[in-house]
């Protein structure tokens, strides 16, 4: 089954009074269960790919569908309803909120999901008992390592069980060590039959996923490798 | 919405300074407010009380020439007005919300009555006898007026406590004999309200209201009136009503029927008119309510500034939580919710202002009233106004702020960490 589809995705910024193309003609498919790297040297557009795919922005021209749905001409409150519904996002600084333990972090999709409340905090402690947090389910993002933070944002971007996840160089925050029990975690979710599009810059990061595309100046580029997977 | 107000007093919370700061304008003005009113308030009640305190459910109405009070005292007998009769004080009676109608003769200013050397320059009135009955006043030594005094002619006299004063310099009054030219008249007893009432006087307004002159009154039978001054005096008369809410109409109706029974001819430039205490008391409620309208305004325009003081900490605030307000909608919240979260703290904020300045106030009521002796009364709907208002300033105030939060772009939101 098709997660997404982009068709001749362009996307300009305007930078003083002149536009620059940031994005240009991007023609991207993702199945059910992938699990995409997508590699490029820093400001080729990644990140702005990434916020595109997530719904976090639109593109200045093109076609997007994602679970069937073409997103053209959508209005924000629906654009959140999309990200809450379809979307998971992983962050490289984790975007926590600060004041909140683990638990209510990783609840927080499902509130707007009008989830009640019972549900929202169990599903939220089983999400974290998936990345091996059950013993910090009420510790505050301030009381972790950077690399429990990131799971804990891991547990949020899967509780909803989203149609594809999205990570913007996950590990760039993280020691070699943190990062690796970090990636261990998408190979599993991978596994499980999770649909996964990670930006990173780092090659033994990319050789992890099936698939890796690269990125240069705003083009993506079509001859993929096939990643090597695990060894 | 409770998760909103939790937040709300979350952020409150961990603000407490400028929280406090910024609901200080709130607070000033509702304190203000609240005083005002209760002072207001306080000042009407005790107008009030003093009016039914005083047995003053009574109109009178006097003849009038031109819109002014016609004075016997130095005005000539009007030959275009006749004498009210018997008949006509038993119609006035008839009126809606009449109890008692009284007829009576009257000099506020008075010549040639002495006590030996005394000369006294109070009232002088001549009643018939349902005047007492109609003002509540009861003898208080002596005697009273007797049918016989009247269908007699005797000349007998009342005083009351302040002529009994200003007139007989500690020497009991009853027994003894007041001079007008010729005759003499004996005084039998002392008349007063039916109970000792002294209202509370606060100022010259007050004073002017419920005091009476310095020399005070005394009283003769209509019947001898004649003798004192001439025949045919026009008499005023004073009607006790049922309450005080028909005074205005039953006064109204009174000087109709007597303007059109007694004037004789058209176009003399006579007619009655009503002078009720109500309507006293209501101009100096007038007075104080306007001087008070327009410290309502200055509070009022503190309210304002205090709203823009939150419109202003909560565009602060926003701009602080913008990557909060990101990531938020970056997990899939909808404006309407990051709205209300911003409207709600708004509005908590400056509801905690309101009930904070709502007990300022009271205290601050409390105390005027003990130091300045000023009656005061605390006004429960005023207090659940002044709340309601409060929450409202953060509502308007904080819509502002709430939608630049609401409209956020998610990506810049996160990017500003
Ligand atoms: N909001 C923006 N306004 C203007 N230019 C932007 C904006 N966001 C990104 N860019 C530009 O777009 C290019 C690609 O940025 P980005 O997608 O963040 O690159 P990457 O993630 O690959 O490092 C950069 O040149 C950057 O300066
Ligand atoms: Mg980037």
């Amino acid at each position: 089954m098709r997660i997404l589809k982009l068709t001749d995705i362009c996307k300009d910024y305007m930078q003083g009074k002149e536009p620059v193309r940031v994005l240009k003609n991007i023609n991207l498919e993702v199945e059910q269960g992938d699990y995409i790297a997508i590699m490029g040297p820093s400001g080729s557009g990644k990140s702005t790919l990434m916020n595109i795919i997530g719904c976090l922005d639109v593109p200045t021209s093109g076609e997007y569908e994602l679970n069937g749905n073409n997103l053209r001409n959508l209005k924000d409150d629906d654009l959140a309803d999309m990200r809450n519904k379809y979307i998971g996002f992983v962050f490289q600084s984790f975007y926590l909120m600060p004041k909140m333990e683990a638990v209510d972090n990783v609840a927080l999709p499902l509130l707007y999901a009008d989830v009640p409340l019972k549900e929202r905090r169990q599903r939220a402690e089983e999400a974290l008992k998936a990345v091996g947090l059950e013993e910090r389910i009420h510790f505050l993002p301030n009381q972790m390592s950077g690399g429990q933070c990131q799971r804990v944002a891991i547990a949020r971007a899967m509780v909803t069980k989203p149609a594809l996840l999205l990570a913007d160089e996950p590990t760039g925050a993280l020691d070699t060590k943190s990062g690796k029990q970090v990636m261990d975690i998408f190979d599993d979710l991978s596994d499980s039959g999770m649909t996964i599009l990670m930006i990173t810059h780092d090659p033994d990061i990319a050789r992890r996923a099936k698939k890796v595309y690269h990125i240069l100046d705003g083009e993506l580029l079509t001859n993929q490798e096939g990643g090597t997977g695990r060894e | 919405m409770v998760e909103n107000i939790h937040l709300a007093f979350e952020g409150i919370w961990s603000h407490k300074l400028r929280s406090v700061l910024t609901m200080l304008g709130i607070i000033i003005g509702i304190a203000a407010i609240i005083t005002i009113v209760s002072t207001i308030k306080g000042t009407n009640e005790q107008i009030k009380e003093n009016l039914i305190g005083a047995g003053n459910n009574v109109v009178t109405i006097e003849l009038n020439q031109n819109g002014n009070q016609y004075d016997l005292s130095w005005n000539p007998l009007p030959d275009q007005v006749r004498v009210i009769t018997e008949d006509t004080r038993k119609e006035l009676e008839q009126i809606p919300g009449a109890e008692q109608a009284s007829l009576y003769y009257k000099r506020s200013y008075s010549d040639g009555l002495f006590f030996r050397d005394t000369a006294f320059n109070g009232n002088l009135i001549g009643v018939d006898q349902n005047y007492f009955s109609v003002y509540g006043m009861q003898v208080r030594s002596g005697r009273g007026f007797t049918e016989k005094d009247y269908s007699q002619y005797r000349k007998v006299a009342l005083v009351d406590s302040t002529a009994a004063e200003s007139l007989f310099n500690g020497v009991d009054p009853v027994g003894q004999c007041l001079e007008f030219g010729t005759e003499v008249f004996t005084v039998v007893g002392i008349i007063g309200p039916r109970e000792e009432f002294t209202p509370t006087i606060n100022s010259f307004n007050d004073y002017y209201l419920y005091a009476n002159d310095g020399s005070g009154t005394v009283y003769f039978p209509s019947s001898v009136w004649p003798t004192l001054y001439q025949f045919d005096e026009p008499q005023s008369a004073a009607i006790k009503v049922r309450n005080t809410d028909v005074m205005a109409s039953v006064g109204k109706d009174a000087a109709d029927l007597l303007t059109s029974s007694q004037i004789i001819g058209t176009d003399t430039g006579f007619d009655y008119r009503s002078a009720d205490m109500l309507e006293q008391a209501q101009q100096l409620q007038n007075m104080s309510k306007s001087t008070n309208t327009q410290l309502v305004w200055i509070a009022s325009i503190s309210l304002l500034v205090g709203g823009i003081g939150v419109m202003n900490i909560m565009l602060v605030s926003v701009t602080e939580r913008t990557s909060e307000i990101g990531l938020k909608k970056a997990l899939g919240a909808k404006k309407k919710r990051i709205l209300l979260q911003f409207l709600t703290e708004a509005a908590v904020l400056t509801s905690i202002g309101g009930v904070i300045g709502v007990l300022t106030g009271v205290g601050l009521a409390e105390l005027i009233s003990r130091v300045m002796q000023i009656p005061v009364a605390i006004s429960a709907p005023a207090i659940l106004i002044a709340v309601v208002f409060s929450t409202l300033i953060g509502v308007i105030f904080g819509l502002l702020p709430a939608t630049q939060a609401a409209n956020l772009n998610p990506i810049d939101a996160l990017r500003r960490v």
